[in-house]
C-alpha cells in the first residue's frame, strides 16, 4: 500500500497508464522499421547495425558530457573514456532489451534515452574518485548557501539552521535523516549517494519526497512556513 | 527572507509526482510530445504526473533536457 503523495503513488492516473509504457502505439516510421529489421535480424546485416547504433550513442554521449562541463570535473581522455563506456553499455541494453521496444516513439529517441541515463549513471558513480565532500560530514553552515540566504545575514542564516535541524533531529526516520543530511547539507548529487549507497534514484528520490513532506508540514506547524492547502486537507495523506 | 522561500519551494511535494523510475520509463514519449508540442502543454496534459516530477528532481529534469536536445538534433 502506498500513500497517495508518495513518488508514483498514482501513476496510471497521472500518466495515462504509465506502468504499461504511458504512450500510444504507432505505425514505426521508415528509419525506425529499418533499425528494428537490422538489429533483430542475424550476420553481417546485425553486426554493420549494432556498430552504428555504437557510433550514434557514442555521439550523443559525447554531446551529452559536453553538455553537462561544469557541473562535473571530467575532461580529456577520461571524458572520452566514459562516453565509450556510456554507449558500449547502452548498446548492450538495448540489444537486449530489443523486445520490449513498444513503438511509441522513434527508434532514436527511445535508443538515446538509455545513453543519456547511463551518462548520469557514469557521473554519479564518477564523483567518488575526486569526491568534493565526504558523506556523512554534516557541514550545517552549508545549509543557508543552498537556499541562496547571504553570508552576511547572519540571524537569517542561524535561525534557518536552527529550525531545519530540529525538524530533521525530530521528523525524519534514521535513513531519511542521512539521505536528506547528504543530498541538502553536504550537497552531494543524488546520483552519487546512488552509487554510494548502492540504491536506486527512485528508491533515493522517495526517501527525499517523504521528508520534505514531514519537514515541510512540521515547519509549517511551527510558524516558519504557511501551512499548504494540501497539508489541510485530511484526504490528501489518505491511502488510496 | 527570500531563503525561507526558497526552502519553501524546495520542500512542497506534488501528489501528481509519478517518481523517478515511472517518469524515466516514458522520458522518451514525454520528449517527443514536446517536441510535437514545443510549448509542453500536450505533454504535460498527457503526463500530469511526469510533469510533476520533472520539475522536482534535478535528476530526471537532467536528463529530459538532455534527451530532449539530442532528439530535437536528430543525431542519426
Amino acid at each position: 500500500m502506498r500513500s497517495a503523495d508518495d513518488p508514483g503513488g498514482d501513476a496510471g492516473a497521472a500518466c495515462g497508464g504509465v506502468r504499461g509504457g504511458g504512450g500510444t502505439r504507432r505505425e514505426p516510421d521508415e528509419q525506425t522499421a529499418q533499425w528494428l529489421a537490422a538489429l533483430g535480424g542475424s550476420g553481417s546485416a546485425r553486426e554493420q547495425a549494432v556498430s552504428r547504433l555504437h557510433e550514434l550513442l557514442l555521439r550523443v554521449a559525447r554531446a551529452e558530457l559536453g553538455r553537462r562541463a561544469g557541473r562535473h570535473p571530467i575532461t580529456g581522455p577520461e571524458l572520452d573514456d566514459l562516453a565509450y563506456q556510456a554507449a558500449d553499455d547502452a548498446v548492450l541494453a538495448i540489444t537486449t532489451k530489443l523486445g520490449e521496444f513498444r513503438g511509441e516513439s522513434q527508434f532514436t529517441t527511445w535508443a538515446y534515452r538509455f545513453v543519456v541515463l547511463e551518462v548520469s549513471s557514469k557521473l554519479g558513480r564518477h564523483f567518488w574518485q575526486r569526491p568534493t565532500v565526504a558523506l556523512d560530514t554534516a557541514d550545517w553552515e552549508r545549509l543557508p548557501d543552498r537556499f541562496g540566504i547571504s553570508p552576511v545575514d547572519h540571524a537569517e542564516r542561524r535561525d534557518l539552521i536552527a529550525a531545519v535541524r530540529r525538524a530533521v533531529d525530530q521528523e525524519l526516520t534514521e535513513r531519511q535523516r542521512r539521505v536528506f543530511i547528504a543530498i541538502v547539507v553536504d550537497g552531494i548529487p543524488l546520483d552519487a549517494l546512488v552509487a554510494q549507497l548502492g540504491s536506486s534514484r527512485n528508491a533515493i528520490y522517495k526517501i527525499m519526497f517523504d521528508a520534505r513532506r514531514k519537514l515541510r508540514a512540521a515547519l509549517a506547524a511551527n510558524g516558519y512556513l504557511t501551512a499548504s492547502a494540501q497539508e489541510a486537507d485530511p484526504e490528501h495523506h489518505q491511502v488510496r | 527572507m527570500a531563503g525561507w522561500d526558497e526552502l519553501d519551494r524546495f520542500l512542497q511535494t506534488d501528489p501528481r509526482d509519478v517518481g523517478c523510475e515511472q517518469a524515466l520509463q516514458i522520458l522518451h514519449v514525454y520528449v517527443e510530445a514536446v517536441l510535437d508540442d514545443e510549448t509542453g502543454a500536450e505533454a504535460a496534459r498527457r503526463y500530469p504526473g511526469v510533469e510533476a516530477h520533472l520539475l522536482s528532481c534535478g535528476p530526471c529534469a537532467e536528463d529530459y533536457e538532455g534527451l530532449l536536445l539530442v532528439a530535437r538534433a536528430d543525431l542519426a
